[in-house]
């Protein structure tokens, strides 16, 4: 047992002794195996945590919200889970994250091999200053893709699979800078589809977009849950409640109940998620 | 009393005004006063011919090609260096005192007088590791005199390059390698080149460095190991030794236009890279 684990220990047992809820079970998929299973996941940055004990499934085929005010761990949630946060020299982890029953953060894991499989869209679209069609082949690229036929077939897949290849396919070619916002987003979204990842990750994708443009991405993102897992990190709650089909919500580095978003939406357990959604805090 | 703010704002335009005119126009008069007098001269026997009885008559295309071959080598050399040096300090380690030596040590290495690294390359590269005066000592004493403004500015092209598209190259599955090769240089190519075109200026109009290292031969330099004469020496000796003062502003206008077309294709190229990359 590592000094991190025991420490873990010790905070739990510290809690227990403060009569404080002990963190829910995770709840098991209805069908077949969890594509990604985090057990007791604890993260901290210089030693001030970030995540506390977080136990959650991620079903195959399904889109997992995860809500909760500013600054209660989502983010960091999300980018432990294809292990962005190992860039930041001050993260520190306990616990496990399981990617089809195997821990991803074991030692000889592949990192850039993992993100391809676990792809992340982030808040604010950033693309990369090149053409439309180099963006959406720089990861196949990075793979060793260089076929012009095979690129050619994925870049056209993979902006149709984003809703975005009818507004795009005759000028490939042109900077992705020049794009609208939310035609940005989904250029981002379609990029990541490009690499055939298992595991889609989204932080707040729609945070700085339009009703419209923020519609196309939900309607991308239904069609999307037939053959991806999807982690969607959202401030709106609304949002949530049409986009997905569990909600996980955490308040102040924990997680305070996960189920159907309809159930958590209509009927949930814990008094502080009733708060939140009605908009009483966050 | 105050003065009202139009007033000043007035006043501060008019100052910048005065001062920009103040400065473009020494510019101008010094590159014009040496025009005028070295244009005439400059024929295309002058850029031709070998220099005759000492540089008195005749032309200096030994000269052209001696800071050819000393400006080039020094950059090839350089430039690796200077841009691995500065994606080592930006992408490889963290900021700490290791850095911190290097930076230091860089600006120290920029504010030394050049004579001071012209009498290190005679000691080290002319006597110790036995090159004599040769344009190789000479462009290898250019690299090190150079080579904190390349990591320098490369340096800042990188730092400039948004944190994002790191994440970005990251989260697409990139090797740390892969990101900085194929993001991060993309991105940070304009700045770099800017640093380069500026070496290759301070190379072309060196004078004390070469001096004491790339020597003084008039004669038509065969090979690297040879000495050989740049135009910017050439003009010095011309003109401290009294042999013809005419001559040496028309090896000064060569040497005037020589950056000017260096600068300008630079640019040029620079534009039509930079645009096919984007």
């Amino acid at each position: 047992m590592t000094e991190q684990n025991i420490n873990a220990q010790v905070q739990r047992n510290f809690a227990r002794l403060a009569g404080e809820a002990a963190p829910p079970p995770p709840v098991p998929c209805a069908v077949g195996q969890p594509k990604m299973r985090i057990e007791n996941f604890s993260a901290s940055f210089d030693g001030t945590p970030v995540l506390r004990n977080i136990a959650l499934d991620l079903c195959p085929r399904q889109r997992l919200a995860i809500i909760g005010p500013a600054a209660s761990g989502k983010t960091t949630f999300l980018r432990s889970l294809n292990r962005l946060n190992d860039l930041n020299p001050a993260f520190n982890h306990t616990g496990r994250i399981l990617l089809d029953g195997q821990d991803i953060y074991q030692s000889g894991q592949d990192v850039a091999q993992l993100r391809r499989r676990i792809g992340m869209v982030y808040a604010v679209p950033v693309p990369l200053p090149w053409s439309i069609y180099d963006n959406i082949a720089y990861g196949p690229r990075l793979a060793g893709i260089a076929a012009k036929a095979d690129l050619d077939r994925l870049v056209e897949s993979s902006l149709q699979s984003a809703f975005i290849w009818d507004e795009v396919k005759d000028r490939l070619g042109e900077l992705a800078t020049n794009l609208s916002g939310g035609q940005q987003q989904r250029v981002c979204i379609a990029r990541v589809l490009a690499l055939e990842p298992e595991v889609l990750l989204l932080d707040e994708p729609c945070s700085g977009l339009d009703p419209i443009s923020t519609a196309k991405i939900e309607d991308a993102l239904l069609a999307l849950k037939e053959k991806y897992s999807i982690v969607l990190v959202t401030n709106n709650t609304k949002q949530a409640a049409r986009a997905s089909d569990r909600t996980a919500f955490f308040l102040m580095s924990d997680l305070i109940e996960c189920g159907p978003t309809n159930q958590i939406f209509t009927n949930p357990t814990h008094q502080r998620t009733s708060e939140y959604i009605t908009g009483h805090f966050g | 009393m105050r003065i009202p703010p139009f007033l000043t704002q007035r006043l501060a335009i008019s100052c910048m005004w005065i001062i920009t005119a103040l400065t473009l126009g020494v510019l101008i008069f010094v590159v014009a006063y040496i025009l005028y007098h070295g244009l005439p001269l400059l024929t295309w026997t002058f850029l031709s011919e070998a220099p005759r009885s000492m540089g008195r008559e005749g032309g200096v295309l030994p000269m052209i090609v001696g800071t050819l071959w000393c400006t080039a080598l020094a950059v090839l050399v350089a430039a690796p260096v200077g841009v691995a040096t500065a994606i080592y300090l930006t992408e490889y380690t963290r900021e700490g005192r290791l850095t911190n030596i290097i930076r230091f040590g860089a600006d120290c290495l920029a504010g030394i007088p050049s004579i001071i690294f012209g009498l290190f390359g005679f000691v080290f590269f002319v006597i110790t590791l036995g090159m004599g005066f040769s344009i190789l000592a000479g462009s290898l004493t250019l690299a090190i005199m150079v080579l904190p403004t390349i990591i320098r500015t490369a340096e800042e092209a990188i730092r400039r390059v948004p944190q994002s598209y790191r994440d970005v190259s990251y989260g697409l599955g990139s090797t740390r390698w892969q990101m900085v090769t194929r993001v991060v240089l993309r991105s940070a190519l304009p700045g770099i080149c800017t640093g380069i075109v500026l070496s290759v200026g301070r190379c072309v109009s060196e004078t004390a460095a070469v001096m004491l290292t790339a020597g003084a031969a008039l004669g038509f330099p065969r090979s690297a190991l040879e000495s050989s004469r740049t135009l910017a020496l050439h003009f010095y000796i011309l003109s401290r030794e009294g042999i013809s003062m005419p001559l040496a502003f028309a090896t000064a206008s060569v040497l005037i236009l020589a950056i000017l077309i260096i600068n300008l294709s630079a640019y040029w190229l620079m534009r039509r890279f930079v645009t096919k990359v984007v």
